[in-house]
């Protein structure tokens, strides 16, 4: 991967979008489903739209489907305005997350479907079908109904689908919902491998925060109806703009506290009496003498029966308890303050040769960058 | 435990064997009789008195002269292709009006679907003979119908509808539409949205979406209302009775002028069994809908 830049599009301000929403709004009666809305979305992207129930995400891909227009704003793809443009003349694709197959035809003939209502000539769709089930394995299978197939091949079928017309966008909603978690895992590279095969823009809705982190090139966290972070799984699980993130995306300790000094870089949080400020990354919006909240991820706080003393972040507490989850533990440490500190340790030696068990007194410790300090 | 699910399955096996398949072999057995002067009117009756040889006298009397009769007299298979041709026109005009309501109630609101299926049923709550009798009121040449269309300026003399094959059409079709309704609106109403916009999505407009996907997943719903429609109208005596013609024929109304009037018992026995013939046939096709349905949705 050393030859080329890496897929980044969003950092190039010559880049065309091929999504564009501009301070989108959508309402129901009262009700303010998504609230001023732009992101732009680009061609080959994997992006994923990921958020609680009832955040939004599903409205904002319907509005791409066509399904829904907006209330206020505008929405282009490619370039064209897609204001009352119907879902049937859109070069939209979606896979449903119920799939929607019809029930009453075989899977060639689902597939066949749209290609029928398309401007393909006859003689090609066959061949087109016999592709896309070769695409998703399913050759031996194109004669089956829906309801004589399992949940993987229906889901399997559903994403040849919506794949068949090649679309310049398709929609997932929701797409490895139905699965078992060990389907789902496998699914979830096949999903990118076909994303890369046909160079499609993707457009995944999910409330599985992992397989946001998989599957996508960037990932927009949302919340009642708004965009709280756009941006690369890496950074928006290690580099968080708020709390919500942060709590959202993966497992996370809070701290309290008020800052006591602020750089670009690093910034102190003082947060307990007696106790040495936290050293950490300066989020976003920080101003000194302001309340702060300073978070960091489990496993990224070591766990020891000594003092270290080679790193500046440091505190005392006793272990009230221990999550043994095979390959790693999760030490719940309560400090002196009665703060309770999660640390998550790799179980590179076998539990019976463990150096600390129950109501032991550790040190957890962690660097300077390891965690970041974000406003309240 | 085997003993509770035997009794459990015997239960209806007895009800039906009692209730339908002994007065099914009386009426067998009567249609294989000859017409008599005397009561019960048709020989032989069995004497259990006599022992065996009487049984056997009275099987050797038994034959198949009154089939043979019904297809002499032109009367009874002109009787049974009307009564077909009425059943099947009336099921047809039933779709028509049916298919639209159940699609319209489908299609409304949660809340309204309740009061709309009530209204559906409502009419059940009255004898089924008071609202043919209330059709004459309506339908006379004396009647509201008439009245209010000659008040408006619509026509000037009364339209003769009573006593006619279109009284009978407007009969069957009002009594068995909620037959067809219900059915249908059961399909529909399962229906997954996400079906027609997935259509949609793949390129068909509103339209195309109801006629490729709405209309075939309905079709189990269609075919057993129009099953629950044809097989009672087939036979139905009451309304072509009261409604129709003299000249109105349907095989229902023979059946029962055989019987009553006639008092020939045995013709009517063989005219009852041909119709249970004839109605095996739809019977069977509407199990087999069912069944299907049953697999697909699994």
């Amino acid at each position: 991967m050393s030859d080329a830049s890496p897929f980044a599009p969003w950092r190039d301000p010559n880049a065309d979008p091929l999504i564009n929403f501009s301070n989108v709004t959508k309402k129901y009666g009262n009700f303010t489903a998504i609230n001023n809305v732009d992101l732009k979305i680009y061609p080959r992207e994997f992006f994923a739209l990921l958020g609680p129930s009832g955040c939004g995400k599903t409205t904002l891909m319907r509005m791409l489907a066509g399904f829904e227009d907006a209330t206020q704003g505008t929405i282009t793809i490619d370039g064209q305005d897609m204001q009352g443009i119907p879902a049937n003349k859109r070069a939209v694709n979606m896979m449903f997350q119920s799939y929607a197959l019809f029930p009453h035809l075989s899977v060639a003939d689902n597939l066949a479907f749209g290609l029928k209502r398309s401007d393909m000539p006859k003689s090609e769709i066959s061949g087109r079908v016999e592709e896309m089930l070769r695409l998703v394995q399913l050759t031996d299978f194109s004669k089956r109904k829906p309801h004589q197939l399992s949940g993987g091949q229906r889901q399997r079928v559903a994403l040849a689908r919506a794949l068949a017309k090649a679309p310049k966008l398709l929609l997932l909603d929701e797409p490895l919902g139905a699965l078992d978690k060990k389907l789902r895992q496998e699914t979830q590279f096949e999903l990118m491998d076909i994303q890369e095969k046909t160079g499609t823009t993707f457009v995944i809705v999910t409330h599985d925060q992992e397989e946001a982190m998989t599957v996508a090139s960037r990932i927009a966290v949302m919340d009642h109806g708004k965009l709280i972070q756009v941006d690369t799984p890496d950074r928006v699980y290690e580099a968080p703009n708020s709390i919500y993130v942060a709590d959202f995306i993966g497992d996370v300790n809070i701290i309290e506290g008020r800052i006591s000094s602020i750089k670009t870089e690093e910034s102190e949080l003082i947060w307990a009496e007696g106790q040495r400020p936290i050293r950490a990354q300066t989020g976003a919006g920080l101003a000194k003498g302001q309340r702060g909240s300073f978070a960091i991820r489990p496993e990224k706080i070591a766990i020891s029966n000594d003092e270290p003393t080679d790193v500046h972040n440091r505190v005392c507490g006793a272990i009230e308890d221990i999550a043994y989850l095979g390959n790693l533990s999760t030490y719940y440490v309560r400090l002196a303050n009665g703060t309770l500190i999660k640390s998550q340790v790799p179980n590179d030696r076998r539990i019976s040769r463990r150096s600390f068990t129950w109501n032991d007194n550790v040190w957890l410790s962690w660097t300077d960058t390891a965690g970041i300090v974000l406003a309240t | 435990m085997k003993l509770a699910r035997r009794l459990l399955i015997g239960v209806p096996f007895v009800w039906l064997l009692i209730l339908f398949l002994i007065p099914f072999l009386i009426v067998l057995k009567i249609a294989l009789s000859d017409y008599a002067i005397s009561i019960p009117p048709y020989t032989p009756t069995l004497d259990p008195a006599a022992g065996w040889d009487g049984f056997k006298e009275f099987f050797s009397q038994l034959d198949f002269e009154n089939f043979t009769f019904l297809t002499t007299d032109a009367l009874y298979w002109k009787a049974y292709l009307s009564s077909l041709k009425i059943a099947a026109i009336s099921t047809f005009i039933t779709l028509l009006i049916g298919f639209p309501i159940a699609y319209g109630i489908a299609n409304t609101p949660d809340e309204w679907r309740p009061s709309l299926l009530m209204l559906v049923i409502l009419p059940f709550w009255t004898s089924f003979l008071i609202r043919v009798y209330a059709w004459i009121g309506i339908l006379s040449n004396e009647g509201f119908l008439n009245q209010a269309l000659i008040w408006t300026g619509i026509i000037s003399e009364p339209l003769v509808i009573l006593n006619t094959n279109t009284a009978v059409y407007i009969g069957i079709v009002y009594t068995y539409l909620p037959f067809m309704i219900l059915p249908i609106y059961a399909t529909l109403e399962k229906l997954d949205a996400s079906l027609l916009e997935a259509a949609q999505d793949l390129g068909c407009s509103r339209t195309g979406a109801f006629w490729s996907v709405t209309l075939h997943l309905a079709k189990p719903g269609v075919i057993a209302g129009c099953f629950l429609v044809f097989i009672p109208a087939l036979g139905e005596f009451v309304i072509p009775s009261l409604l129709g013609g003299s000249r109105t024929l349907m095989i229902g109304k023979v059946l029962w002028e055989e019987f009553f009037s006639n008092r020939d018992w045995p013709v009517a026995s063989a005219v009852a069994i041909i119709l249970l013939l004839i109605l095996i046939t739809p019977i069977v096709l509407f199990q087999r809908n069912e069944q299907k349905q049953r697999e697909q949705t699994k």
